[in-house]
């Protein structure tokens, strides 16, 4: 498969020299025969023919499927849970990425309430920058708010390259966020142009829930699924759409597990809100109806939140509408622990750590699911494993496109190659896969990452901290250009009447709030930064209802008024 | 063939206005009699037919019903279609003789017949003659009989005692009086009250055809709700010329207030309990408070209602609009815009699914959350949805006027959607059935009160008019446009009311043994609204200058005459208390089954016996925090999952499920106790 032009006993590492002759190359908008170039992981030259300097190491091709390295956009290596660590650290799961056709990871910090975003983030950088294999980079969990959360924030996206945070509506008493603070966090994220991310499942209900499972003596894994029924992620997903769009803020919904909640984002998205979904492997792979297995330790390794739905048609909706673009992104979550970790929640399933695996077998699965079914074409399917990912969060072109100067990160993609998922095959650590025993189509052949070969004939060459950290800049335009002029759209304005002079009744004080947090929001927001003209454009852009500039002029609709529009201006008597 | 359409054309001009459209005869939704198997030729013939007691109209005996009928058997026959053939002359039409037929007649008979019934000052005994009764199911002509406030008989040739009191009705539609399920007469607020006492308001929701208003009680938060019950009783019990019930607003949550909704709805007779979504740090609940109390509702037999708005979003948007400087009533509608409604709607939606609970959404204003409400029904949940009078007769585009008086008397909660196709579309969903009820919200303050908050609409007290306005303003904008029927507008104005409240059949329907609360509807009155007319206390009307037709003619409450020529008789204090038990069939039938079809298992494991790892507990500060404060834990399932929906959790046998069609190598993991993982 690979040859060597020139002196033939050159280390294969050392040459940093790569030629790939005669691949089909495929991108999210066309696929086209060329031959590929790089030097120093970065692709130089695209076309036929090309005039290359000796010592270059050449990949033949023979006509088959080349694209972009995948993106995992979620991750989630190295996660601490309650003093135990997820199974798989940076090495491992970007080893298991890179083996399974994905060159650039997305791992989320989640900092402990109390610690700096700006500490968790560095721990993370310190973490992934000794161990990553493949290229990285970061999104930050909001786990508490206050000021000092702002100011971080701030600091992260201007200093730190991180543009995208994600929070969290579901972890009562633990990560969740007030639908008020949710809404400041918004405002904040929308202000310094990231993306804020969500965790759409409803937190007080499943606390609810969960206790009355318990209090019925469901302990075991089944427990999980049915305090979390899908009507509460759709709920969430609901709840975050509205607040987006109040706020003007694009939106992007992690973990998409169930058909419901992947309902409303299609219906939002067709009225106009800037809103992204983001189903893993998991959901699209597999169900949950697996929690009834009479095996604990099988049931238990499927646990992780939103849980995957019990409904067996779930997978293919999702695939179809990853396929007709509603949903745009796919991430794999991973996020696995060992069997032992699991069974500290083996006696209350509200105790097992969550997280499934899937972020070697993500390309191949939605290749099985969507290209070889025909759903989707090879350029779609770019476009959901890298292209939008890179699009969404500011990396493209370097990242999601084979073109000239974009970043050596390429797949060579066997489409006719099957494989049997199995734990015993696997990269990552744990001794379950969600998916055993499943049969898959399509796989890489070969994985070039940085313009080095990685995979090769089924083996792997990773070098441990190789990996670099991907800076991402704010305002990317595939999702801000829509968000800038709904902004500038939408100014209000209030209605200059003259001074009401009429008889004024007497107020009685008396009226106690219930809490008191009356300025609640004054207090503990940051957000509050004053004369935002800033404003969703629901009502202004995509309906008909009125808040806009005319305003100014009452409207009159067909209804047999006789009374004339009020025009007089300072008046208390009543037409 | 052709002759008949020919007359059909003339006949046209006849009809009554609201019926007056090219093929009416066949939206005459629900025929009385056999329909296609009654059009045996000469099936009829040399019987008596009263044609003319089934005419609807006045201005031409030719109604659809009759037309369609004629036409069955006698298209050949008669020559002239707007002539009765002599051999049907019905006693109706000798009654009617050559007066003028469009008036309804009130006599008292006299002589002996008095004479006999000397103690009654004023007759208890009424009748009504000639009347089409409109029930929610059908509409047939016959003669009903009331008395002690009681419907006694219903049919043609009543035998009645003497000294009754008869009404000719002429045909004219005789209605179940309408039921206001929402109302707030002297509501205080911040130490004022609304200008709208027991008596001002329900003197106007019989003035509009009403005859029971259901009002809600607020107590303030930290106050006994019994207390505040019973301060309504008494307010209501004083002053109300109309029967009333009550809902209690439940504004905060605790052990003391289960208890006390617990007597309530066994030994008060309320069955109807309003959360409030909205209204920040005031009567606002949180969603685990909303569950627990869905839960203890569900388990009790009452019905949920709610005011659906996000309050945490609201309470931002205000911040914003006040720094912007927007300080006028349109900074009321900018910070309340119709997502928030619909958001919090679905929110409840499915805290209700998940507690089993039946659902009551009041005031319904925007087109999103009638939307979301629809659709939730088509999936199979119990919800109710109750648009006002306000939101189906005006929108919120007043909000922008210049006129701060005017504007400000818009304001309420949530607001009048500024789309101006929004009562429209609410109409529609109303006459199709996905929206259930209709209230008024009828919360009036004067224009002094409404300026407390004359530098800062968040301080307007909130509330629009509406219960005098209701039933004209659905005849108006629903039935005159074709949009629904006759039957139809009984049920969103009076039976499905009271088939929610568990007050059916003694309200809502004409019947043997009901009340008897009684409007005749006069289908062609034209009036126009105005404030200097209406009987509500205020100086505004957010209907002003409306001209609607369709009014009550002749309004009966109790058995007596309240409305008659335009003149109202109405006493202060008649009004009594309608107690409404739990557990209504309506609502709750549903409710029942799927509570026995849900029941969860758990699966059967052995024990885990593998290693487990160390851990802390440091992450979840309060993992059981539902058990601090949730009252009610009851192993009530919803079905979601059980019954609609094709997932299938809860396996009933033991075997785990796999799904067909899966390539899965592994066999169905059947041993039960191994830590080994195949």
């Amino acid at each position: 498969m690979s040859g060597y032009q020139g002196k033939k006993n050159i280390p294969r590492i050392t040459s940093d020299r790569l030629l790939i002759k005669g691949g089909k190359i495929v991108n999210d908008d066309q696929s086209f025969c060329a031959d590929i170039y790089m030097e120093d992981g970065v692709i130089k030259q695209i076309g036929e023919n090309l005039i290359v300097p000796g010592g270059v190491k050449t990949i033949d091709a023979h006509g088959r499927m080349l694209m972009p390295g995948g993106i995992d956009v979620h991750t989630r290596f190295q996660m601490p849970d309650r003093g135990m660590v997820s199974a798989d650290d940076f090495y491992q799961g970007t080893k298991a990425a890179l083996a399974g056709g994905s060159t650039m990871i997305i791992d989320h910090v989640v900092p402990e309430p109390g610690v700096s975003l700006i500490a968790a983030f560095e721990q993370w950088r310190e973490w992934a920058d000794s161990k990553s294999c493949c290229d990285y980079s970061l999104h930050v969990d909001i786990t508490e708010w206050h000021k000092g959360i702002q100011e971080d924030m701030e600091a992260l996206v201007k200093d730190h390259g991180v543009n995208s945070f994600l929070v969290y509506l579901a972890y009562k008493d633990v990560f969740q966020l007030t639908d008020a603070q949710v809404y400041e966090v918004f405002s904040v994220i929308r202000d310094l142009g990231a993306i804020a991310q969500v965790h759409a499942e409803n937190g007080d209900i499943i606390a609810e829930e969960q206790h009355r499972m318990l209090e019925q003596g469901i302990t075991g894994p089944e427990g999980h699924v049915l305090s979390r029924p899908e009507e509460v992620e759709a709920e969430a997903v609901n709840r975050s759409v509205t607040v987006a769009n109040q706020t003007n803020c694009p939106l992007y919904v992690t973990k998409v597990m169930s058909k419901s909640a992947a309902d409303v984002i299609a219906q939002a998205r067709k009225k106009g809100t800037v809103v992204y979904g983001e189903p893993i492997t998991a959901s699209l792979g597999t169900d949950g109806s697996h929690y009834w297995s009479k095996n604990w330790a099988k049931a238990a390794a499927y646990v992780t939140s939103p849980a995957l739905s019990p409904d067996p048609t779930t997978p293919d909706y999702l695939n179809s509408l990853l396929s007709c673009g509603d949903l745009q992104v796919t991430g794999s979550a991973h996020c696995p622990f060992n069997t032992s970790q699991r069974a500290v929640g083996k006696d209350d399933f509200s105790l097992i750590p969550e997280g499934v695996n899937g972020t070697e077998e993500r390309m191949s699965i939605i290749w099985d699911k969507c290209v070889v079914t025909g759903k989707m074409d090879e350029n779609q399917f770019v476009a959901v494993t890298s292209t939008n990912a890179a699009k969404i969060f500011n990396l493209y072109p370097r990242k999601g496109r084979i073109a000239v100067g974009s970043d050596a990160d390429l797949v060579l993609w066997d489409p006719d190659v099957t494989k049997i998922i199995s734990a015993k095959s696997h990269n990552s650590t744990v001794e379950y896969n969600i998916f055993e025993g499943t049969e898959v189509r399509g796989g890489p052949l070969v994985v070039i990452s940085q313009g080095k070969i990685v995979l090769e004939e089924g083996t792997l060459h990773t070098t441990e901290g190789s990996g670099r950290y991907v800076a991402r800049k704010p305002f990317p335009d595939y999702v801000y250009k829509r968000i800038k002029a709904r902004s500038r759209l939408a100014e209000l304005r209030g209605v200059p009447r003259g001074l009401y002079d009429g008889p004024v009744c007497e107020v009685s004080v008396s009226v106690t709030p219930k809490t008191m947090t009356p300025a609640s929001s004054a207090k503990t927001s940051p957000a509050k930064q004053p004369n935002q003209p800033v404003r969703n454009l629901h009502q202004s852009g995509f309906s008909l209802s009125g808040a806009q500039v005319d305003d100014n002029i009452p409207r009159r609709n067909t209804q047999r008024i006789v009374a004339p529009p009020g025009g007089r201006a300072n008046i208390t008597s009543l037409g | 063939m052709a002759e008949r359409r020919g007359n059909w054309d003339k006949a046209e001009d006849d009809l009554p206005v609201y019926l007056a459209r090219p093929g009416t005869a066949d939206q005459v939704p629900r025929q009385k009699y056999g329909g296609l198997f009654s059009s045996v030729e000469g099936a009829f013939e040399s019987k008596s037919i009263d044609f003319d007691a089934l005419s609807v109209g006045q201005r031409g005996s030719r109604t659809p019903r009759t037309a369609k009928r004629e036409t069955g058997q006698q298209a050949k026959s008669s020559a002239s279609d707007n002539k009765i053939s002599p051999g049907v002359e019905s006693p109706a039409a000798n009654r009617r003789g050559g007066k003028d037929s469009n008036r309804v007649e009130i006599t008292t008979s006299g002589g002996k017949e008095v004479l006999q019934n000397l103690e009654h000052e004023k007759s208890d005994r009424l009748l009504i003659k000639g009347g089409r009764i409109v029930n929610d199911d059908q509409s047939f002509h016959a003669d009903i009989y009331m008395e002690d406030g009681l419907i006694k008989q219903i049919g043609d040739n009543l035998i009645v005692p003497g000294g009754v009191k008869t009404i000719e009705a002429n045909g004219k539609m005789v209605i179940p009086g309408g039921i206001d399920i929402h109302t707030h007469f002297q509501m205080p607020y911040r130490g004022t009250t609304t200008v709208d006492d027991f008596a001002q308001g329900s003197k106007a929701a019989l003035a509009g055809g009403t005859t029971m208003i259901v009002d809600h009680v607020i107590p303030d938060p930290g106050c006994s709700l019994m207390a505040a019950y019973d301060q309504w009783r008494q307010w209501a019990d004083e002053k109300s010329c109309c029967d009333y019930s009550l809902h209690v607003d439940i504004t905060h949550w605790n052990d003391s207030v289960k208890q006390e909704v617990e007597n309530l709805i066994k030994e008060k007779g309320v069955n109807s309990f309003q959360v409030y979504m909205a209204y920040k740090d005031y009567y606002q609940m949180s969603n685990s408070e909303l569950y627990d109390i869905f839960t203890f509702l569900a388990e009790r037999g009452g019905i949920a209602e709610v005011h659906a708005e996000n309050g945490e979003i609201i309470a931002e948007e205000q911040t914003r609009m006040l720094q912007m400087g927007i300080t006028g009533p349109e900074g009321h509608v900018l910070s309340r815009p119709e997502e928030l409604e619909a958001e919090a709607v679905f929110r409840a939606i499915t805290i209700a699914s998940q507690t089993n609970c039946p659902l009551y959404v009041t005031r319904v204003m925007s087109k999103s959350a009638a939307d979301i409400i629809s659709q939730a029904r088509k999936k199979g949940h119990v919800v109710f949805g109750e648009p006002i009078t306000a939101s189906l007769g005006t929108d919120g585009t007043h909000y922008w006027s210049k006129n701060w008086a005017k504007a400000a008397s818009f304001v309420t909660s949530p607001p009048l959607s500024p789309d101006p196709t929004t009562p429209d579309y609410l109409n529609t969903l109303l006459s199709s059935g996905d929206l259930s009820v209709t209230g008024s919200a009828h919360c009036t303050f004067s224009v002094a009160q409404k300026a407390i908050g004359k530098d800062d609409f968040t301080q307007i007290p909130e509330g629009v008019n509406g219960v005098e306005e209701r039933m004209t303003l659905i005849w108006d904008k629903a039935v005159t446009t074709g949009k629904m029927d006759e039957n139809m507008f009984v049920a969103v104005t009076s039976t499905n009311a009271a088939k929610i409240l568990n007050l059916y059949p003694r309200k809502g329907r004409i019947a043997v043994g009901s009340d008897a609360d009684l409007v005749i509807w006069d289908t062609d009155s034209i009036r126009t609204i105005t404030a200097k007319t209406h009987n509500s206390a205020t100086e505004y009307n957010v209907f002003e200058g409306m001209e609607l037709r369709g009014a009550p003619q002749v309004v009966i409450c109790q058995g007596k005459i309240v409305l008659e020529d335009g003149n109202l008789h109405v006493t202060s204090g008649v009004g009594r208390f309608i107690p409404c038990s739990p557990f209504p069939d309506f609502a709750y039938k549903r409710i029942k089954a799927r509570k026995q079809l849900a029941v969860l298992r758990a699966v059967p494991r052995g024990m885990y016996d593998g290693p487990v790892s160390e851990f802390s507990m440091s992450r979840g500060g309060t993992p059981s925090a539902s058990a601090r404060n949730s009252p009610t834990k009851q192993p009530v399932r919803n079905l979601h999952q059980s019954a609609f929906s094709l997932a299938g959790p809860p396996t009933p046998d033991d075997i785990p499920i796999r799904p067909a069609g899966r390539r899965i190598v592994v066999p169905p993991g059947g041993r039960s106790n191994i830590t080994t993982l195949s």
